[in-house]
C-alpha cells in the first residue's frame, strides 16, 4: 500500500507518520508537498498534525483550501483513502470533506495527555482489525479539538454509523470525565459517508510501538493494510 | 528620519555604559563614536552580551572532555554520543522579559533557544524549562505562572518540539523577578555541525527569516538592569514571537545547510544584527560590510540604530558560498521566507555599516568584543553566618509525622506539575521514552539502540545558605536524576541567575557558586559546554527602597547517554513484594530544607556534607543496577527527604503501590524523614534478584542497605520499632496531585 504524507508549512507530525509507515509497518511512503495536485500514485493520503499556516486564521482553515486538499475528492472518488489526525482532522472539516467543526478546548488550554477511545464502528477500512466496544489508548495533543456539529448532523452521523471513536474511560464508559476537550457526545473520530475518509484528534502514530505509548494506534494501520491481526478476524482487502 | 541625538556621556549612560567605558570607547576609536556606533557598543558591551562581571569566574569551569565536540563560545555546546550522532544543547534565561510580559517573554525565550540549537545544524528534539515564581497563592503570581506556561506551550507546541521535562519552584524572593530558564536539546550528525563563522573574504552575507521591526530594541541592555517602578514601561523592549515562522526557518535552514552552500550561520538573538555582524567575523578574524537598507523591514522609517539593535524574532544571519547564492534563495523561497543579501565578508578589521550607501558605522570588529572585564571585590553577606548557625533542633517536632508528610507532598514545590506539562506537547517526534513526571526524561535516538536522558535542577535556598555547596549539589542532583533513568552523564549546561554583581555579596554568591559547579563537574567528569548568565535579577519594590535580589539560582542541565534504550528506569514502584534499598550516606540536614520552609517558614541552617567521590560512586552503582536489569525503579532523594521520595515512588506511577520501610532509629523523627542530603537514591529490586544486587553493591563500595518491601495500599515508615508514618496511598496521591493545581484552577 502506497502512502503519501502531506506537508504544509507548519506541519509537524509528518516525520512521525513517515517513520511509522516506513519503519514499523514497512510500506512505501513519500512526502507530498502542499502544492501538489497529482495523487495518482498513492493509495492512502495522510494529513498529519501540526499548525498548518500557523493555524492563525482558524485551525486548518488555510490548509483546507490548499491545492493538495482540493485534489482529495477526486482521489477518494478513485478509490483512495484519507487519514487525517489532529490538524489533519481540522483540515478535513474545514475543507468540507467531513461534517462538523473543531473548536477551542472547553478548558481553554492546550491538552497533551493519554486518552481512551471506544471503538464504535469496526467496519471502516481504518478499523477492520478492531471490534466494536474495544477500548484503545492513544494520546491527544491539541488546543482546538472540541468537536461540534448541529443536532441534525449528529443524528445523521449516528444513523450512518459515522462516529468511529468516542472518548471513554479505560472500561469503555463514555463519561463527561473521560472527555478531554468538551467534544459533543465525546466524539473523537468520524468518517465520511463512504467510510473512506477518517478524521480523528488523537495521534495513532504516537501509539505504534511498544516503547512509545503502546501499539493501539498501530491497529489503524494494520486495518488499512488488511493484514491479519489478533485471531485473524478479517480478510485481506 | 529624525535627527540623531548628539553623542554625549549622558547619552552613553542612558544606554547603560559607564563613564569609564565611554572613555574606553573614545580611546579605542581615537574619536567620538557616532550615535549608531555608540548603540553597537552599548549592546555588545552590555552584561548580557559581554559577561563583564562573570567572565573571570566562568573561566574556572571545566570545558573539555572526550565527548566534547563544541564547548562554550558558539550558539550551543555539542557532545559526541556515538554511532555518528551528536547532541547539541544549551540553557538560556528569559527572566526580565517574562516579568514584563509573561506570555511573550516566555514564548520568545523558547524561540531563542530553539534557534541556538538549529543554527548548529541540529533538529531540536526536546525542551525543558526551569521556572521560579513567588507564592502561587498570590493572584498576581498565579497570573504570571499562567502567562509563562501558556507562552511556553504556545511557542513549543506550534513549532513542534516536545517539552519533556523541567521543574517549578517557589519563594517570595522571586515574586518581583520570576525566572524562566529554557533548555533545548537537538540531534545532528557529528560531522555536520555548523558554526557561527564568517569565513572566506567575498562570501555573501544573507539576512534570512522574519522582517525587522522596532520590537525588542535594547532588550540586552534591559536584561542588564535592575527592575524598578518603571518596569511596566519597558514592555516595548519585549519581543513578539511567531512560532510558525520559526518552524519554517528551521526547515529552511536545515535544507539550506544540506546543500553545502552555507559557510556559517548565527541566530539574531540579543542585540540582533549588531551582535551577528560583529561576532561572526570576530570568530573568524575577518570583517564584514553590510548595507542596512537591504534589510527586510516590517515598518517604515527605521533608523540604522534601530535596524542594528532590533531584537525582532525568527531571524538569522547566514554566510553563504560565493556563486551559490541562487541555491540558497531557492530554498528560502520554497518556505516563503525572506533571504536577502545584505553584505559580504571582508578582510577586516572593521565592521562597516552603510545605510543607503552612506557609512553610518565603522568599528574594528575586535573592539566590540573587547568589553572590559571586571574583577570587583566581593564578600559574604553580613548575617549569613548567623543564619547558618541556626539549629533546627530548637524547633518543635511535628505531633504527627504522617500529617506532616501529607502537607509536604501537597506543597506546591513538591506536588505534581501536571497542570503545567499537560499543556505542553511531550511526544511530537515520537522519541520520548520517559515522559515528564520521573527524575529525568528519556529520548531515543532513532536508527540506533541509544537514548539520551535529560534533567534540569537547582535549589535557590541551598545556594543562598551555602553558594559553593549548594551549586555543587545542583550539578550532583541533575546528574543523579539522569543516572536514575539509566543515563551516564556526559555534559552540563548552566544558567546562572543572580542579583546585581555590583553588590559585593551577590558577586560573592556568583564566585562561590561557579566554584561549586566547577568542583562537582570535575568530580563527576562532566564538562560545561555552554550556558548563560543572567544578572541584575533584582526588583526595587518602591521608590528609594533597597533592591530585593532573587535567591542565587544556578540552574544546571545535564545530558546523559544510555547505550541501550531498553535499559532505562523510572521513579515509581512497579510490583508488589519487591525489596527496597536506600543507596548513599545517612547524613541529612533540615538546614535549607523544603520542610523547614513549608512548615516553619525558615531558610536557615547548614546543608548536609557532600562527598563528591561518594556521589560519583552512588551514581555509578545506580546505573550498574539499571544496566543489569536489577533496579525496577530508581528515585533520587531530593526536596522533602526520604519520606517524600518513598511517597513519590508509591503514588506517581500509573497504579499506586504501597511500601513498608524501616529507617534508622534514634535522632529526630522530622530530620530522619524530611532531612535533605546528597548522594541518596531509593531503588526497588525484584526479590528473586536480591543476591545479585547485593553482590553488585558490594563491588560498588558505597554505603547502602535494605530498608523495606513494596506492597499494600499504605505507606508505613518505622524508625526502629516505632511506627512514625502510616498513611493511605489515596491521601498521599490526592495531596500530591492537587498541591499545585489547586492554586491554578
Amino acid at each position: 500500500m502506497r502512502f503519501g504524507v502531506v506537508v504544509f508549512p507548519g506541519t509537524w507530525s509528518d516525520c512521525d507518520f513517515h517513520y511509522v509507515v516506513s519503519e514499523v509497518i514497512r510500506q512505501p511512503v513519500k512526502y507530498v508537498w502542499h502544492r501538489e495536485r497529482n495523487l495518482a500514485d498513492l493509495d492512502c493520503v495522510v494529513l498529519p498534525g501540526g499548525f498548518s499556516y500557523g493555524d492563525y486564521l482558524r485551525a486548518g482553515a488555510v490548509a483546507g483550501r490548499s491545492p493538495v486538499v482540493e485534489a482529495l475528492p477526486e482521489f477518494v472518488a478513485g478509490g483512495g483513502v484519507v487519514l487525517g489526525s489532529c490538524n489533519g482532522f481540522q483540515i478535513l472539516c474545514e475543507a468540507g470533506l467531513l461534517p462538523g467543526a473543531l473548536m477551542r478546548n472547553e478548558c481553554l488550554q492546550y491538552r497533551c495527555q493519554s486518552t481512551h477511545l471506544l471503538v464504535e464502528n469496526a467496519e471502516t477500512p481504518f478499523t477492520r482489525a478492531l471490534r466494536p466496544g474495544q477500548v484503545l489508548t492513544m494520546p491527544i495533543s491539541h488546543g482546538e479539538g472540541k468537536y461540534h456539529a448541529d443536532p441534525e448532523t449528529l443524528r445523521t452521523l449516528r444513523a450512518r454509523k459515522q462516529v468511529v471513536f468516542r472518548y471513554a474511560t479505560a472500561a469503555g464508559e463514555v463519561t463527561r470525565a473521560a472527555n478531554p476537550n468538551g467534544s459533543v457526545e465525546n466524539i473523537a473520530g468520524i468518517v465520511n459517508e463512504e467510510g473512506t475518509v477518517l478524521g480523528l484528534m488523537p495521534h495513532p502514530e504516537r501509539a505504534a510501538e511498544s516503547a512509545i505509548g503502546g501499539t493501539d494506534g498501530l491497529q489503524i494501520f494494520h486495518s488499512l493494510l488488511g493484514s491479519l491481526v489478533e485471531d485473524g478476524a478479517f480478510l485481506k482487502r | 528620519m529624525g535627527a540623531e541625538p548628539k553623542v554625549t556621556l549622558d547619552l552613553a549612560r542612558g544606554l547603560g555604559l559607564t563613564a569609564d567605558e565611554y572613555d574606553r570607547i573614545i580611546h579605542r576609536l581615537g574619536r567620538e563614536p557616532s550615535y549608531t556606533e555608540l548603540g553597537l557598543f552599548s549592546a555588545l558591551w552590555s552584561e548580557h552580551c559581554a559577561y563583564k562581571h562573570s567572565k573571570v569566574f566562568l573561566a574556572r569551569l571545566p570545558q573539555r572532555g572526550p565527548h566534547v565536540l563544541q564547548g562554550p563560545g558558539e550558539n550551543a555546546g555539542a557532545l559526541d554520543i556515538g554511532d555518528g550522532w551528536a547532541v547539541v544543547f544549551k540553557i538560556e534565561s528569559h527572566n526580565h522579559p517574562s516579568f514584563i510580559e509573561p506570555f511573550q517573554g516566555a514564548a520568545t525565550g523558547v524561540g531563542g533557544i530553539l534557534r541556538d540549537i538549529f543554527t548548529m545544524g541540529a533538529r531540536p528534539i526536546a525542551i525543558l524549562d526551569s521556572l521560579r515564581f513567588g507564592d502561587p497563592a498570590d493572584p498576581k503570581t498565579r497570573r504570571l505562572i499562567q502567562g509563562v506556561v501558556s507562552g511556553i506551550s504556545w511557542y513549543g507546541n506550534c513549532f513542534g518540539c516536545p517539552t519533556v521535562g523541567g521543574e517549578i519552584a517557589f519563594a517570595p524572593e522571586y515574586a518581583g523577578n520570576p525566572l524562566v530558564n529554557v533548555m533545548c536539546v537537538g540531534l545532528v550528525r557529528a560531522d555536520r555541525i555548523f558554526r557561527a563563522r564568517a569565513e572566506g573574504v567575498g562570501n555573501p552575507v544573507f539576512y534570512v527569516g522574519n522582517k525587522t521591526g522596532r520590537d525588542g530594541i535594547h532588550g540586552a541592555t534591559m536584561a542588564s538592569a535592575t527592575f524598578d517602578e518603571h518596569a511596566e514601561a519597558r514592555r516595548p523592549t519585549v519581543q513578539v514571537g511567531d512560532p510558525f515562522t520559526e518552524k519554517l526557518l528551521l526547515e529552511a535552514c536545515l535544507e539550506a545547510m544540506a546543500t553545502g552552500a552555507v559557510v556559517g550561520i548565527q541566530d539574531m538573538g540579543a542585540a540582533g544584527l549588531a551582535c551577528c555582524t560583529s561576532e561572526m567575523p570576530g570568530r573568524s578574524g575577518t570583517g564584514m560590510a553590510v548595507e542596512l537598507s537591504a534589510v527586510p523591514q516590517r515598518e517604515g522609517g527605521m533608523t540604522p540604530y534601530e535596524l542594528l539593535l532590533s531584537e525582532s524574532q525568527e531571524r538569522m544571519l547566514l554566510v553563504g558560498v560565493r556563486g551559490r547564492e541562487e541555491e540558497l534563495r531557492r530554498v528560502f523561497a520554497r518556505w516563503e521566507l525572506d533571504a536577502v543579501r545584505i553584505g559580504e565578508v571582508t578582510a577586516g578589521p572593521d565592521l562597516v555599516v552603510r545605510h543607503r550607501g552612506e557609512e553610518v558605522a565603522r568599528v574594528p570588529v575586535e573592539a566590540l568584543a573587547e568589553a572590559p572585564r571586571y574583577e570587583k571585590p566581593y564578600a559574604p553577606p553580613a548575617g549569613l553566618a548567623a543564619l547558618q548557625a541556626f539549629d533546627p533542633a530548637t524547633l518543635p517536632e511535628p505531633p504527627d509525622c504522617g500529617e506532616a508528610l501529607v502537607a509536604l507532598l501537597g506543597s506546591p514545590a513538591i506536588a505534581s506539575k501536571e497542570w503545567a506539562y499537560r499543556q505542553y506537547d511531550q511526544q511530537v517526534g515520537i522519541n520520548t521514552l520517559v515522559l515528564p513526571g520521573s527524575d529525568a526524561s528519556v529520548l531515543r535516538v532513532k536508527g540506533t539502540r541509544r537514548a539520551i536522558a535529560v534533567a534540569v535542577d537547582g535549589n535557590g535556598r541551598h545556594v543562598f545558605l551555602d553558594p559553593r555547596r549548594g551549586a555543587a549539589l545542583a550539578v550532583c542532583e541533575a546528574a543523579r536524576n539522569v543516572s536514575c533513568a539509566g543515563g551516564r552523564p556526559l555534559g552540563v549546561t548552566d544558567c546562572l541567575n543572580f542579583g546585581s554583581p555590583e553588590r559585593p555579596e551577590i558577586l560573592w554568591q556568583l564566585a562561590e557558586a561557579v566554584e561549586g559547579i566547577a568542583e562537582a563537574c570535575r568530580a563527576l567528569e562532566v564538562p560545561v559546554v555552554g550556558g548563560n548568565v543572567s544578572l541584575y535579577n533584582e526588583t526595587v519594590p518602591a521608590v528609594g527602597a533597597t533592591p530585593q535580589a532573587i535567591l542565587p539560582t544556578p540552574i544546571v542541565g545535564v545530558v546523559g547517554l544510555l547505550e541501550d534504550a531498553g535499559l532505562l528506569a523510572t521513579q515509581w514502584f512497579k510490583a508488589v513484594g519487591e525489596r527496597v534499598a536506600l543507596l548513599g550516606p545517612e547524613a541529612v540536614s533540615l538546614g535549607g530544607s523544603e520542610y523547614l520552609w513549608t512548615r516553619h517558614g525558615r531558610v536557615a541552617g547548614r546543608l548536609a556534607p557532600l562527598d563528591l567521590e561518594i556521589e560519583r560512586r552512588v551514581q555509578g552503582a545506580v546505573r550498574a543496577a539499571i544496566d543489569a536489569g536489577l533496579a525496577t525503579a530508581a528515585h533520587d532523594c531530593a526536596e522533602g527527604g526520604v519520606a517524600v521520595t518513598l511517597a513519590e515512588a508509591c503514588v506517581t506511577g500509573r497504579a499506586p503501590i504501597g511500601c513498608e520501610v524501616t529507617l534508622a532509629a534514634g535522632g529526630r523523627r522530622d530530620q530522619t524523614l524530611f532531612g535533605e542530603g546528597p548522594s541518596r537514591v531509593v531503588v526497588s529490586v525484584g526479590s528473586a534478584r536480591q543476591r545479585e544486587f547485593e553482590a553488585l553493591m558490594a563491588e560498588s563500595a558505597i554505603p547502602w542497605r535494605w530498608i523495606g518491601t513494596t506492597g499494600g495500599d499504605r505507606l508505613r515508615l518505622r524508625m526502629g520499632a516505632e511506627t512514625v508514618v502510616d498513611v493511605g496511598l489515596d491521601r498521599l496521591e490526592h495531596a500530591w496531585r492537587n498541591g499545585f493545581e489547586r492554586h491554578m484552577a
